[in-house]
């Protein structure tokens, strides 16, 4: 019996690796019995968002030092017990994710209908907040299955408060779509337990070399088919325009720079980590889905006149930038990857924010009526003009170096003369930079150049702009500022980002610490 | 359905339930049983109360929403495992304490805590589910 656990005794820093998800579940567990407090619900949720902000800190720091921190609940030995392991690339994808859930709680404070408060908003959005935290430092197969789950379900709640006709028609699209994604996950975790015995992810990096190829490829298109979904990758993008657009801005500013990000680290861990041979026989589907994204993204962007749909077609067409990433396979590409998906949790995030505060400026959500607000608002203009040419990337701008690495890695890829793939992406890559600033262009061009609505005769301003009124301009303009600040210093700064990358595009390449620091390294072949 | 007999009855029975609930609850260590069962038995109690004496009664008898007890089995959950903190031990350890009463032995443990916790969860959970839907035939 004593052989199966743990007798050792767990170094408190350890828990650095399960505290953002406790925090979290434990916050969200108090908020929900404090229901009828509502203002003390939100000083609450900020204070632990900070204090889960802190802890990613530490635990960031604490990983770039000393490498992967892992844990395996309940004292029993892996693979037996669920570990919970950060690398690099969780442990930043997790504070950035806490970051942004910040920000958010003080936005939302602006423009929360009372209705959704008294239905739970805050205890949501930390369940939220665990479930994301949670995908990205499990180290378990199945215990991600669980916390997409999770944040099925509090994303669900979320885009429903308030339950407008368009939120519940949202809701029910983008419910269905990501049910079926979870199911088709599960379907691919009963076989690969079948097949190898184990879903800890460190035992299933050595042993997967060893299964069967056509059935451990089988079971990765099964993954690329679930995260794709999660992801909202082409063709199975379809219900991220028509959702996200639907509930107040900070909740889809928060699905926008979170949920998607999730489904593209599962696929960069699955594919890139966990499998990497048949990543390499499911390079040709990487790299069309990788190109139907980068354009259809954009695409989509240009014929949109809602705002915050058109932006959902940015964020489709950021998907793709990360799954070329994913195509190319190689340190460069991959280090393009991981870093584009932490500039658009916040890149995107950002835009959100500010599509938010130019709809409570024009009292409209098309872009067509909208004209005229750089005129009138001066300060909200120029933080979208920061974050479009950011997600377009546009040196020196944050979207810009993970660009660059992606083209990098596509003339690497390509140097080395293995096959038309990598100049393709290559090309795939450069046309979305192109197609995203001719998008955001227009909307640029629609929103604040233009005076007045679609089709005025008069170049006098547009009368319909209201001014934000103080709390607005504090809170919303607040967060949304700092956000861009944050956006614009790691553009204009861009070693910690580039370092970043670089290290955690090499531990998922080169697992060995990640199964040393789980406890398996005699498993490894 | 709300007839004399039931509504007389009503009472008796939930308050068996509710203990029962508890029996199926602490038995579910080492036999069948357990919170998440203990808890559906004690919100079926809570849905035949509501039943008899309408949901506004069902509410009052809760003296808080049903949320707040799932709120409350979360926490308690994620506290039964925050404990070994203390031990030098991962996360969700079982800890066990065993003392004597009356020269019977009594076992505390963790996993006890945590299932005591599912109990809640599931309790107030289905009970929200299902007042609600009474309230919507109620209002209908």
């Amino acid at each position: 019996m004593s052989g199966a656990m743990q007798d050792f005794a767990t170094h408190p820093t350890n828990w650095l690796v399960i505290l953002p998800v406790v925090l979290a579940l434990l916050g969200g567990a108090v908020l929900l019995m404090l229901r009828e407090a509502r203002e003390a619900q939100f000083w609450l949720a900020l204070g632990i968002v900070a204090v889960i902000f802190v802890s990613d800190i530490a635990l960031a720091l604490r990983v770039s030092e000393t490498g992967p921190v892992a844990m395996t609940m309940g004292r029993w030995l892996p693979p037996f017990g669920i570990s919970f392991v950060a690398d690099l690339t969780s442990a930043v994808f997790a504070l950035a994710a806490a970051g942004v859930t910040l920000l958010l709680l003080v936005y939302l404070r602006m423009d929360m209908p009372d209705r959704a408060r008294r239905d739970g908003v805050y205890p949501l959005i930390l369940l939220l907040l665990a479930g994301v935290s949670g995908s990205f430092l499990t180290g378990d197969l199945f215990n991600l299955y669980v916390w997409f789950e999770v944040m099925l379900i509090s994303s669900f709640g979320l885009m429903v408060l308030g339950g407008r006709n368009i939120q519940l028609d949202g809701t029910v699209k983008y419910g269905f779509l990501n049910f079926l994604a979870t199911t088709f996950f599960l379907a691919a975790l009963g076989l690969l337990y079948g097949t190898l015995g184990t879903l800890n992810m460190a035992d299933i990096v050595g042993r997967a070399g060893l299964a069967n190829p056509a059935v451990m490829t089988s079971i990765a298109a099964l993954l690329l088919l679930a995260f794709g979904m999660k992801a909202a990758a082409f063709p199975v993008n379809a219900w991220l325009p028509a959702s996200y657009h639907a509930p107040p801005a900070a909740i889809s500013a928060l699905l926008a720079g979170l949920l998607t990000k999730v489904g593209v680290y599962a696929l960069l861990r699955a594919l890139v980590m966990l499998l990497p041979a048949s990543r390499e026989v499911l390079e040709p589907v990487l790299v069309l889905v990788a190109i139907g994204t980068l354009i259809l993204g954009p695409l989509g962007a240009i014929a949109e006149t809602n705002l915050r749909r058109a932006l959902g077609f940015l964020v489709i067409g950021g998907i793709g930038a990360t799954i070329a990433g994913a195509a190319l396979g190689n340190a460069t590409g991959l280090a393009g990857s991981v870093t584009y998906v932490l500039h658009a949790m916040l890149t995107i995030s950002g835009l959100y924010l500010v599509a938010g505060l130019l709809e409570a400026i024009s009292g409209e959500t098309d872009t067509r009526r909208m004209g005229g607000v750089y005129a009138a608002a001066s300060l909200p203009s120029l933080l979208f003009f920061v974050l479009m040419l950011a997600v377009a990337g546009v040196p020196p701008f944050l979207g810009f170096w993970p660009k660059l690495l992606l083209v990098q890695g596509g003339i690497e890829g390509w140097g080395f003369g293995r096959d038309g793939w990598a100049l393709t992406l290559w090309l795939a890559v450069l046309a979305n930079a192109l197609l995203t600033l001719i998008a955001v262009s227009r909307l640029w061009a629609h929103i604040f150049w233009r005076p007045g609505h679609e089709g005025a005769a008069t170049e006098a301003p547009n009368p319909d702009l209201k001014p934000l009124s103080p709390q607005v301009r504090w809170l919303g303009l607040g967060s949304a500022g700092v956000l861009t600040l944050v956006v614009l210093l790691l553009g204009l700064w861009p070693e910690p980002l580039l370092g970043f990358g670089k290290d955690a595009a090499a531990g998922l390449l080169r697992p060995a610490n990640y199964i040393v620091a789980t406890g398996l390294e005699g498993a490894a072949p | 359905m709300n007839s004399l007999i039931f509504r007389t009855i009503a009472p008796l029975l939930v308050a068996v339930m509710l203990v029962f609930s508890v029996f199926v609850l602490l038995r579910g260590h080492n036999e069948p049983g357990g919170g998440f069962i203990g808890g559906l038995i004690a919100a079926s109690a809570l849905a035949i109360y509501g039943m008899a004496m309408g949901v506004d009664a069902a509410r009052t008898a809760l003296k808080v929403h049903p949320l707040a007890y799932a709120g409350f089995g979360v926490a308690l959950a994620a506290l039964a495992g925050v404990l070994s903190i203390l031990f030098d031990v991962p996360f969700l350890t079982g800890l066990w304490t065993i003392f004597e009463l009356d020269e019977v032995e009594v076992a505390i443990s963790t996993p006890m805590v945590f299932d005591i916790g599912v109990y809640f969860v599931v309790f107030g959970t289905i009970a929200a589910v299902a007042l609600a839907l009474e309230d919507e035939e109620g209002g209908a």
